[in-house]
């Protein structure tokens, strides 16, 4: 599961990841991060069955966690099917179906935001 | 031999029995029944095509305002317009940007703004005159509020398309997409099967005056577009129809990153049956199409081709070039396209579409010429400077710095035996190597990967690239890399000041 974290200036020194990886004992795989004056904001992924207790563990450290059910939004009114975000994604998150539409596997999404620039349409954007 | 008129196939339209299908199902047909039973069975097949068309644009006539202004530039939704027609006349092309809002939105959005019925701004200006004596204007209106309001695009339903991708080493952003670096990707466009033009490339029943679907409006063929290229399977059309009968389903406003904005139009021509000729070659198949994959890293007129592929492999989600596997995608719609063409099928099922005879031939011979230029474009070996030294990567440091002084120059190529270039080195990496007490030969400082530029390029590309990788000289090198020259910003902005 995608997790969304977001930590205040306060805490950002601390090395949190790796406290909660060796409290927990699950691997968190980072996908993103991005650091500035405002505080910190990591996207990682974990295991699905692990998801409670990492979020448990990131909670008691003051960080704020927001689990990623759909990491990337597609606007079905904007969207016309062309494909222009198939081969830029990194992750092969988008596919044809036999109709030509695109459908998009949301698990596979590390919020890159390579297709964002891609789609002639305007029709992604990524969750927050 | 079947042999049928476009006035029987439109009275089978009349009394409903018409047998209209798409091209892709026509495939399946001819494939079964063969050229002549398919002949029989069907009357009429639909095409179809979706995508990035940025030859189109509308005329629009916003009626006179009191007291009357001629309008000498127009801009909607801050998207400038051509008004160099008449007082109030104004046409709104896909591709001019927003003087507000840049490549985000450009014409082909006013043009979907309007046909969802969204209110536009106007705003123009004028010199004034004594017929015409107002000199500015601003004003919001909808598409009902301007008396004609025609799409007409110069060049639509191209046949098929060049396949893209980039050897180069960074992305470029094209009209065709993101190229990701290494031919990270490919992106083609066109319906392939469903192409209206590979339906009927000899132009047997497309024509001048034939009626066609565009973008949901019923428009007509008004003659060959522009670049039209028949002998490279690469026709296409000159096409108009009323925006006011269109709709958002079939005509949408889009941007590519970097590049621009355009418009998406979804157009079909129907191709009647009239004999089993005609039938075969709507029978045809993606993979009888092929298309040439271009290296788009190569900023010239001719990109060199990397591989010929068909529409069946591009479809199929990836191609291969030499060893490598490349994703591609499409930058046209097939899922649109498929419902372009099954929308119009059903309008000439329930008897809301009629076919119509030319009444002129579309040229099947016609040549696209490059631009004649005149006033010769500086070449990259008519500004270098030649004759310059260059140093093997084996000597020592202290030699190399010894020979740019020497020289009197900032860059020296560094060259394996038989003059191939294999480095760089400059003034600041010896001056680096120096502050850091770094000894050694030249191969441990220079740079390895240089950026190099042909002596028949035109400087245009040798200042490009200096730009884009933010550096101050280039190696001129022949096809085998062999040093002939280095051209530097200097010499750039020498010719600038015309000093050469």
């Amino acid at each position: 599961m995608k997790m969304l974290l977001h930590f205040n200036p306060q805490i950002i020194k601390k090395p949190l990841i790796a406290e909660v990886v060796l409290e927990t004992g699950v691997l968190v795989n980072i996908n993103k991060a991005t650091i500035d004056t405002a505080g910190g904001k990591l996207i990682i992924n974990v295991p699905d069955k692990d998801a409670k207790k990492v979020i448990k563990s990131f909670k008691s450290r003051g960080v704020d966690v927001v689990t990623l059910e759909k990491p990337i939004i597609m606007i079905d009114e904007e969207c016309v099917h062309c494909g222009a975000c198939i081969s830029v994604c990194p992750t092969n998150v988008f596919k044809y179906e036999a109709d030509g539409s695109v459908s998009v596997d949301y698990k596979e999404c590390i919020q890159c935001g390579a297709c964002i620039t891609a789609c002639p349409h305007n029709a992604l954007k990524l969750s927050e | 031999m079947v042999e049928k008129t476009v006035q029987e196939i439109n009275q089978k339209i009349r009394d409903g029995s018409v047998h209209v299908v798409t091209a892709e199902e026509m495939t399946e047909i001819v494939e079964t029944l063969g050229p002549k039973g398919a002949a029989k069975e069907v009357d009429v097949v639909t095409t179809g095509t979706f995508g990035a068309m940025c030859s189109s644009g509308a005329i629009l006539n916003f009626g006179h305002a009191d007291p009357p202004i001629k309008m000498q530039k127009v801009w909607l939704n801050d998207v400038e317009a051509y008004a160099g027609l008449a007082a109030v006349d104004a046409y709104i092309g896909a591709t001019q940007l927003s003087e507000s809002r840049g490549m985000e939105y450009g014409g082909g959005h006013v043009i979907e703004d309007l046909v969802a019925g969204k209110s536009v701004e106007l705003r123009a200006i004028a010199y004034g005159t004594d017929c015409y004596p107002r000199r500015n204007i601003e004003t919001s209106l909808t598409l009902s509020d301007v008396n004609q309001a025609v799409m007409i695009n110069p060049r639509n339903a191209y046949q098929r398309y060049n396949v893209a991708t980039n050897s180069s080493d960074r992305i470029l952003h094209t009209y065709m997409g993101p190229l990701l670096p290494n031919l990270g990707n490919a992106i083609y466009s066109g319906s392939g099967a469903l192409s209206p033009l590979f339906n009927d490339p000899t132009y047997a029943t497309i024509g001048i005056g034939t009626r066609i679907f565009l973008c949901g409006a019923h428009g007509y063929i008004i003659g060959e577009g522009t670049q039209h290229d028949p002998t490279h399977n690469l026709g296409t059309l000159m096409v108009q129809g009323n925006l006011k009968e269109m709709s958002t389903d079939f005509v949408r406003g889009a941007s590519l990153y970097k590049y621009g904005t355009t418009l998406y139009v979804g157009l079909s021509i129907p191709i009647p049956i009239l004999n089993e000729n005609i039938a075969k070659r709507t029978g045809i198949k993606d993979a009888d199409i092929s298309t040439n994959v271009l290296d788009y890293s190569v900023p010239r007129r001719s990109r060199p081709t990397l591989a010929r592929v068909t529409y069946e492999e591009l479809k199929s989600g990836g191609i291969v070039i030499g060893k490598k596997e490349i994703r591609t995608s499409s930058l046209s719609s097939l899922h649109k396209a498929r419902e372009v063409a099954e929308t119009l099928r059903e309008r000439i099922k329930k008897g809301e579409f009629y076919l119509s005879e030319p009444v002129g031939k579309i040229s099947t011979k016609t040549v696209f010429k490059p631009m004649r230029q005149t006033g010769g474009l500086p070449l990259v070996k008519d500004v270098m400077t030649d004759g310059i030294g260059t140093i093997k990567p084996d000597v020592s440091i202290e030699e190399a710095a010894k020979r740019i002084i020497k020289g009197g120059f900032n860059h020296l190529p560094v060259v394996s035996d038989d003059g191939r270039l294999v480095g760089i080195v400059t003034a600041w990496d010896i001056s680096k190597a120096v502050a850091m007490k770094k000894r050694g030969k030249v191969e441990q400082i220079m740079t390895r990967k240089v950026i190099v530029v042909s002596p028949s390029d035109p400087i245009d590309i040798a200042a490009r690239k200096l730009e884009q990788y933010n550096i101050s000289a280039l190696p001129v090198v022949d096809a085998k890399r062999k040093v002939i020259g280095i051209i530097t910003s200097e010499d750039l902005s020498k010719l600038l000041a015309g000093g050469t």
